[in-house]
């Protein structure tokens, strides 16, 4: 009895892990593709860990250099709109992004991110509301958001359970090796 | 309550009887295809994350090199050095250098009633011969191969009635710039963009695919038409005979309908740096130009070829330009060369290269430098897609990118058009 309400105990401290983020902002704008996360000419690297240090070069050459672990990244309307590319989201987990919070996303980047285990967050209110250098804290199981520079908090919209369980496991590499 | 085509197509593939849209449904596909801009990462998930030994059926997975081919750099030639002995291991069907992997899957195994699942956005273009395609990223792509299924939501669909003709110099490429420019660049985002009316009814697969390849660059899931004699006689005409014809019902629900006539259509251009910035030839200005290029896997077939032969015959590209053309496959390509149509090209200054993605996918052939700009019949033109971060891509149809490189600038081609 004991072993298994320890048990729980650890499972709902990973939860809480994966599902309550906290991190600094980094603010783009409306329509950002993913040519411009991940260039064309990086795809064929031989892995993430070579990509990465091109992350978002067409719009900041000093993203990769100066991002932090845990960093959130804020995106307008239709973020990871274009090529199907999942660099795009691997490069941004591989450093260290923690959620990507946007008013919309294209359909393709949305999966690939669920796909990797990286937190992708749809509210349509945050992005006004934010500044680069904010810091927010978002609850992903929960649909909220808080920004804890400005003391705001927001509703994102909740993901639905499918697609909840493969970011809680891992991604959907994780997801399928549980099955 | 009716379907609509696309919520036919998932409904079979999910051996459902009825399926509406927002659902989840899991679905068995019929063809997958992967390409050499992400099939290394595929390969690893495959063989270390997920430990799979067996595609899930060899003659259903289909690994095509399109683009970076031939191999720019010793990396690039070990990634397709990579596929080329995971398609011989697991005995798949392989292409290299044949084509832009979409217009092959097109031209060697889409057939109407499909549901094709490949890792690269613009498999949507499936929709030209009445098949449910749509573009994954490596993970789920190597769930596909791997297990046979998908997950999905059924989405909503918008339809897109169209009428009239075209007028002489304007094309499938005008109409979809300029249905993109109405409605923008997310105005689809996850919907299926269904075309038809007594127009599409008239379109060659070539023009409705067209049409269906940049439903992604409205965010859509996938673009559709439906099949009707002029698909099944295209892909009867390759030996392909065992297929399913999904036409929408009479009562099926769409959330929106748009309606576009022909007549009024004239050549448009998508302006730097988005797919939904679109004006009219006529508006565009004095806009001069270092580069053009037709072909990728929207406007690289015969049909484009010939308008801008037509333009091209017998005359010069400016001397200060460079015409880059690259047929959209080996079949394209040999149907252009017994028509002379590279014959005239070469004459008049273009550089012909092989088939593949090369200018639309800025990262292997023809890539432009700094503060240079290009008028392109690719896909995207997305800030540095082509070349240098600060450099300008402009989209227009074949015959438009044909006449700007004869003078050097964009240019109208109803003036040159015969």
């Amino acid at each position: 009895m004991r072993n298994h309400s320890t048990k729980t105990l650890i499972e709902s401290l990973e939860r809480e892990m994966i599902n309550v983020i906290t991190g600094k902002v980094w603010k783009f704008g409306n329509d950002v593709d993913t040519d411009q996360i991940i260039p064309s000419q990086y795809l064929l690297l031989p892995n993430v860990e070579e990509m990465k240090q091109y992350t978002f070069e067409p719009l900041d050459e000093t993203f990769a250099s100066t991002v932090c672990p845990g960093d959130i990244i804020v995106g307008g309307e239709n973020f990871g709109s274009g090529s199907s590319r999942e660099q795009a989201p691997l490069v941004l987990k591989a450093l260290g992004i923690s959620a990507v919070v946007a008013k919309s996303f294209a359909r393709i980047f949305f999966r690939n991110a669920i796909n990797i285990g990286l937190p992708v967050v749809i509210c349509k209110e945050v992005y006004d509301a934010v500044e680069q250098n904010d810091t927010l804290e978002i609850d992903v199981l929960k649909g909220t958001i808080k920004n804890v520079t400005e003391d705001q908090n927001f509703t994102s919209t909740k993901l639905p359970a499918h697609v909840m369980n493969i970011l809680e496991a891992g991604g959907l590499i994780g997801f399928l090796n549980k099955k | 309550m009716g379907m609509t085509m696309g919520e036919k197509i998932l409904a079979r593939a999910s051996g459902k009887d009825l399926v509406k849209p927002g659902e989840i449904i899991t679905a068995k596909v019929d063809l997958c295809m992967s390409n050499d801009g992400t099939t290394h990462l595929n390969i690893d998930i495959f063989e270390n994350q997920l430990k799979a030994e067996k595609v899930f059926d060899p003659k259903k997975v289909i690994f095509i090199v399109d683009h970076n081919v031939p191999s720019e750099s010793a990396k690039t030639a070990q990634v397709h050095k990579k596929m080329r002995i995971f398609a011989q291991k697991h005995d798949i069907p392989f292409y290299e250098g044949t084509g832009v992997c979409h217009q092959i899957m097109i031209e060697d195994f889409v057939v109407p009633g499909q549901l094709v699942i490949a890792a690269d956005s613009h498999t949507c273009s499936y929709g030209g011969l009445g098949a449910f395609g749509t573009g994954v990223g490596c993970t789920d792509f190597t769930s596909v191969m791997h297990t046979g299924e998908i997950w999905l939501m059924v989405p909503e669909t918008l339809k897109f009635e169209i009428e009239g003709s075209f007028k002489a110099g304007v094309y499938a490429r005008d109409l979809i710039l300029k249905i993109i420019g109405d409605i923008g660049a997310n105005g689809a985002n996850y919907r299926i963009m269904e075309f038809g009316g007594p127009a599409v009814k008239r379109f060659t697969v070539d023009d409705r695919v067209v049409l269906c390849n940049m439903a992604v660059e409205a965010g859509a899931k996938t673009g559709l038409v439906e099949p009707d004699q002029t698909a099944i006689d295209y892909v009867e005409a390759r030996g392909r005979h065992d297929m399913n014809l999904f036409t929408s019902d009479e009562d099926a629900v769409y959330e929106k309908t748009y309606q576009y006539n022909l007549d009024e259509l004239e050549p448009m251009i998508a302006i730097p740096h988005c797919v939904d910035d679109v004006v009219g030839v006529t508006q565009i200005g004095e806009v001069k130009i270092d580069q053009g290029f037709i072909g990728s896997c929207n406007n690289g077939r015969i049909e484009e070829l010939r308008a801008a032969a037509q333009i091209l015959q017998g005359k010069k590209i400016d001397p200060y330009v460079k015409l880059l053309i690259s047929p959209a496959s080996k079949a394209v390509f040999l149907e252009a060369l017994a028509e002379g149509l590279i014959d005239i090209f070469v004459e008049s200054g273009a550089m012909v290269l092989n088939p593949n993605c090369s200018v639309c996918w800025g990262s292997c052939q023809g890539v432009i430098g700094e503060g240079e700009t290009l008028i392109s019949t690719g896909t995207r033109n997305f800030k540095g897609r082509a070349g240098h971060p600060n450099s300008s891509v402009y989209l227009a149809s074949a015959a438009t990118v044909a006449a700007s490189a004869l003078t050097g600038k964009i240019t109208d081609p109803r003036g040159f058009a015969v």
